[in-house]
């Protein structure tokens, strides 16, 4: 077997050094009910690298992937064009193939890295420090929303029907098991942002409002507001970010007076891989940082006074505080959030307002286009590389048709919300700098055609 | 004045009916250096035992429990810029917090300076 | 004040020792110093170009950013060097052993890394229309029934993100199934050995975390579990083979009694690479069991993730499992989300994060898998067993072996008695980084103290165990010798050892342009 290195001679020379006649003698712990002779029945035996790479890409080659397709999918997962060279870098067997740094001197690379990682990422949401990483957003949303419940020691979290539903159900289902109460609803197709009702919302027992920004409809709000109506009752403000090329675009939350900021970093580096891995970002200010999940490196000098980095804060992690630990995280998103760090190094800021600038400018032209096709109408007041359309007739039939003319139209509102008729003809459409003009024409003529 | 000691290596000092508590030179010895101390908030009241603080070194964070029932009533802020003055002084300038003491008669069960030291010589 | 129950204590060491001859650079040869992004590039230069076009009124509502963000770019040869300089600062299972005990640093094939990045797994997003994503979920599902087998259980959740996540799922659909039942118990049972993340689950949970105690052979304390057990224990968690690297012989014994109480077995999968195989957890009455994908299957762990934690659940937890998860129907597979979940799976506790789990992950471990087969999986869990054991039997006549009588599973777990007083675990972890070598876990399980866990899995060859053997012998034997020149170690990696004090009571964080740090200060 490839992967095994010990031969027979090896393995009675092993045998004979620690006593044991054979194999058997080392399970001998294992109760004779639970002992397996052979292998499981019903299992394939070994295979070589051509048969497993074969069977595999016939799997592979029944999906219709987004570079096959004019592609408009977003909610929460985007398509962007990732430069070969991440792709290079984070194959290197010294990133890959390293464990979590616990290890500082000779871990270096890795906690530089999460370092410059933690920077980028707090700089793009205006906040003071950010850590790590998390699994995803959809989960640093509900880590957020218990460190709100720390930070405040109070347990209403008001969410925005603007918030993605996914992440909504994941706060549901965690909430049900911790007590939290949760203040959650659908939509409605309007020009704006649930801003004003938000506000109204919040009172003396409420930990914090999360809003998500631009929201699940693609419309951004000012935050700013919001941000005051929640410090006023003591209140914290959680900006979710599912799409980051935005912050290249538009204020950051921070800047607007958010306390956390967190969100979905898929976007840079990482790739759409079918909703995983991707990365979950998290800056919040540094008064809160003893709160914070997850794990954060941190600079410091070695003994001969070389600067250096290290894990620190680790008292808050359940590797030492087990039980009372801020959360149970542990293995986090490392390779991804390098993936993310060189997408964004590659990109700098220039890169950034320009990418951030190429995706509004596609969208805008994309909404132009589909609202010229009659009894279709644009949903947004304000939007930057999503926006939603209102179609004549349920949407979700529609994309599936588009999907059989190999058009990949976007997220029917049908997919996110099925108990919600009234949102039945509502169309998400993402289109990024990988949406060409023929793209976004094959779209309007597609749609023209199935609406017609 | 009168100092006391636990077997959980608090120290207090008991002065008419407010106690001052810290942890003693021994325990501070055993983490090693103190990177941080998380006091209670002003006025919080504690049963005899109940978790009042955390101190934390770089790989162990540790609860001191509160000696005797009583409210807090001051607390050790030099801690939240230095906390190293819990290795430095344990038993003096790195005193955790104050707390007017509810029944004098909790002290009863605790060690004075000598019990303390046989106590954890054997440790 | 509870006392710190492990002994580790970070240590400086002195700066002495460090002989080489100063260069210019500061640079040494092929170890090359690498400075932080934001103090070599700027904000003008980018490593990305993109078409020209004109460009429509903005529709952005007025909230445009005015500011500077502060995200310096490299160009592309300049970002290629950065992190490549930066890798090599970093040591990986690539460059030797890495025998971190209970984190199962195995060979990482290559071949997963090409199939994880097939286009057709790769570049498909998580909402596109099923019909459109059959040979993705065909994939899961493969990879599903090849969980299900090889645990011999009656279900897999496959969308967990880590083995903590995993742990997390588990425990939900234990408290689920214990509502449907209209019980409120609030207590878990974790051993005093176990692993940080079981405590902390069960308490991110809601449940009241109390401790099992372990026997003086390192095993869960059968009886003293059974009578602790009652109305009021909702599950216990239990790591087989346990954190000290014993299979827990009880574990039968344990389930049945727990079951009989009325509470549910959660075992934690961390250490499944030493049965796979060889024994099944559904045989041996586990309701409930992650597998990290990252340990006993192979996909790399990154520096730190991404992992993924599928859950494979028994016939009586299966209802409550997670959404969505993949069915295969006569008519295709199909993905059961919220909107079909009532009809189907109408009990199942919710769902845990936004989409469908680690597809990258999936792929990568199927590959692994399929190259084994069922006879190479049997053949890993021996070779994993076999290689500890022969460094446990290498070791023990100078390393406190505390549980050694018997044979270990896949790790060798020592303490620190016989080391001269004023040295300890430490000083021996990283006199190991100058042999060239990744310390082994130290300070872990807390029930020996200064534990030093080896775990060397089955993907070394017999020369490379005989050349660690060596070198921690070595190292150890200075060590009982009272070599204090140890106190220094390591002399020869890119950095001696780190003050984690400071970094802990001045937590630097971010970047900050160093006349802004010294304004702040």
């Amino acid at each position: 077997m490839r992967y095994l290195p010990l031969t027979q001679d090896d393995r009675q020379a092993m045998l004979a050094k620690v006593g044991a006649q054979s194999i058997d003698d080392l399970f001998v712990d294992v109760p004779e009910a639970a002992r397996l002779n052979g292998a499981i029945p019903g299992l394939p035996m070994h295979a070589s690298e051509m048969a497993v790479e074969r069977h595999l890409s016939k799997l592979a080659a029944r999906n219709l992937t987004a570079g096959q397709a004019p592609f408009f999918l977003g909610c929460g997962a985007y398509k962007h064009h990732v430069p070969a060279s991440v792709d290079h870098i984070i194959q290197r067997g010294e990133f890959l193939t390293a464990y979590t740094p616990y290890q500082p001197e000779i871990a270096q690379g890795t906690l530089q890295m999460l370092f410059e990682f933690q920077t980028q990422v707090a700089r793009l949401f205006g906040t003071e420090v950010a850590n790590a990483s998390m699994y995803d957003g959809s989960t640093a949303c509900w880590e957020a929303i218990v460190m709100a419940g720390r930070v405040t020691k109070r347990s209403r979290a008001i969410l925005s029907t603007g918030l993605h539903p996914h992440y909504v159900s994941v706060a549901n289902t965690m909430a049900k098991f911790t007590g939290d109460t949760l203040v959650t609803g659908a939509p409605e197709l309007t020009a704006e942002p649930d801003t004003d009702s938000l506000i109204e919302q919040i009172d003396d027992h409420t930990s914090c409002v999360v809003v998500q920004y631009p929201d699940i409809l693609g419309r951004i709000g000012d935050l700013s507001k919001l941000a005051e109506a929640a410090h006023a009752k003591k209140a914290l403000l959680i900006a979710v970010v599912t799409e980051p090329v935005a912050l290249g675009a538009i204020k950051s939350p921070g800047e607007m007076g958010a306390d956390i900021v967190v969100g979905e970093g898929q976007s840079l580096g990482v790739g759409l891989q079918f909703g995983g891995p991707y990365v979950g970002l998290f800056g919040c200010s540094q008064k809160l940082v003893r709160q914070m999940p997850g794990r954060l490196a941190g600079e410091t000098v070695d003994a001969e006074g070389k600067r250096g980095y290290v894990l620190t804060l680790s008292t808050r992690e359940q590797h030492i505080r087990r039980e009372k630990a801020t959360s149970n995280i542990c293995t986090n998103s490392g390779l991804c959030a390098l993936a993310f760090s060189i997408h964004m190094t590659l990109l700098g800021e220039s890169g950034l307002r320009k990418l951030a600038a190429l995706n509004h400018g596609r969208a805008v032209k994309a909404a132009e286009a589909l609202t010229a096709i009659p009894g279709v109408e644009l949903v947004n007041k304000s939007f930057f590389n999503e926006f939603t359309v209102k179609l004549p007739r349920e949407a979700r039939p529609v994309v599936r048709e588009l999907a059989e003319r190999g058009i990949l139209a976007g997220v029917s509102l049908g997919r996110l919300y099925p108990a919600e008729d009234a949102l039945g003809n509502g169309l998400v459409v993402a289109v990024t700098e990988t949406a060409e003009a023929e793209d976004i024409q094959a779209l309007a003529d597609g749609l023209k055609e199935v609406l017609a | 004045m009168t100092r006391y000691f636990t077997e959980d290596h608090e120290w207090i000092d008991v002065d008419g009916t407010t106690a001052t508590v810290g942890i003693t030179d021994y325990a501070q010895g055993q983490l090693g250096d103190i990177v941080f101390v998380e006091l209670p908030e002003e006025g919080k009241r504690f049963e005899k035992g109940d978790e009042a603080a955390v101190v934390e070194s770089v790989k162990a964070a540790s609860d001191v429990y509160s000696p005797v029932s009583g409210a807090v009533v001051e607390l050790n802020s030099e801690l939240e810029d230095t906390p190293a003055l819990v290795n430095d002084d344990a038993e003096g300038d790195g005193w955790f917090f104050k707390i007017d003491l509810t029944d004098a008669s909790e002290l009863e069960g605790l060690m004075d300076e000598e019990k303390y030291s046989a106590f954890i010589a054997k440790l | 004040m509870s006392i710190n129950q492990s002994g580790w204590r970070p240590e400086m060491g002195d700066a002495q020792g460090s002989n080489d001859a100063p260069t210019f650079t500061g640079n040494r040869a092929l170890m090359l110093e690498e400075p932080l992004i934001f103090e070599i590039a700027d904000n003008s230069t980018t490593g990305v170009d993109f078409a020209e076009e004109d460009m429509p009124a903005s529709r952005l509502g007025g909230l445009e950013r005015q500011s500077d963000i502060g995200l310096p770019g490299l160009s592309e040869p300049e970002t290629v060097r950065h992190y490549t300089r930066l890798s090599r600062q970093n040591y990986a299972i690539d460059l030797g052993l890495f025998p971190l005990g209970s984190c199962t640093m195995k060979h990482n094939p290559r071949l997963n890394e090409r199939m994880a990045r097939l286009p057709g797994f790769a570049d498909i997003h998580p909402l596109q229309p099923v019909d459109s994503v059959q040979g993705a979920l065909e994939c899961i599902h493969e990879l599903a029934e090849w969980l299900v087998k090889l645990t011999n259980m009656s279900s897999v959740a496959m969308s967990p993100k880590a083995g903590a996540h995993g742990e997390l799922c588990g425990i939900l659909a234990i408290r689920a199934a214990l509502e449907a039942r209209g019980e409120q118990r609030d207590v878990v049972l974790v051993p005093e050995s176990a692993h940080g993340t079981n405590p902390a689950t069960a308490a991110f949970a809601g449940y009241k975390v109390q401790a099992i105690a372990v026997t003086p052979d390192g095993r869960v304390d059968l009886d003293k579990l059974k009578e602790r057990l009652g109305p009021d224990v909702a599950a216990v968690m239990i790591t087989n083979p346990n954190t000290c690297g014993l299979f827990e012989r009880d574990m039968k014994a344990i389930s049945d009694a727990v079951h009989e109480a009325g509470g549910y077995v959660y075992c934690d999968g961390a250490n499944f690479n030493a049965i796979v195989g060889r024994v099944r957890p559904g045989d041996l009455g586990v309701d409930a069991m992650h597998i990290n994908l990252h340990k006993t299957f192979s996909t790399p762990h990154g520096g730190g993730g991404p992992g993924s934690g599928p859950v494979v659940f028994s016939a009586a937890l299966t209802p409550f499992a997670p959404l969505p998860f993949v069915e295969k129907r006569d008519d295709g597979f199909h993905l059961v989300e919220e909107e079909t979940a009532d009809e189907h799976h109408g009990q199942s506790f919710g769902r845990m994060v936004a989409f469908h789990g680690q597809m990258g992950m999936f792929t990568r471990a199927l590959s692994y898998i399929m190259s084994h087969g069922a006879d190479g999986l049997r053949q890993v869990a021996e070779d994993a067993v076999l290689n500890a054991n022969y460094i446990l039997r290498s070791l023990e006549d100078v390393l406190e072996a505390p549980f050694g009588k018997g044979p270990c599973m896949h790790e060798a777990l020592f303490g620190d008695a016989g080391i001269a007083e004023g040295l300890s675990t430490l000083d021996i972890a990283k006199a190991l980084i100058d042999e060239g070598y990744h310390p082994m876990t130290m300070y872990f399980p807390l029930v020996v103290h200064g534990a030093m866990l080896i775990e060397p899995t089955e993907t070394e060859s017999k020369a490379d165990l005989d050349q660690f053997i060596g070198a921690l012998r070595s190292v150890v034997e200075r060590a009982r010798a009272g070599d204090e020149s140890l106190k220094g170690a390591p002399y020869h990696a890119p950095r001696r050892r780190l003050d984690e004090t400071q970094a802990a009571r001045k937590p630097v964080l971010v970047w900050q342009e160093p006349e802004l740090a010294q304004a702040a200060e």
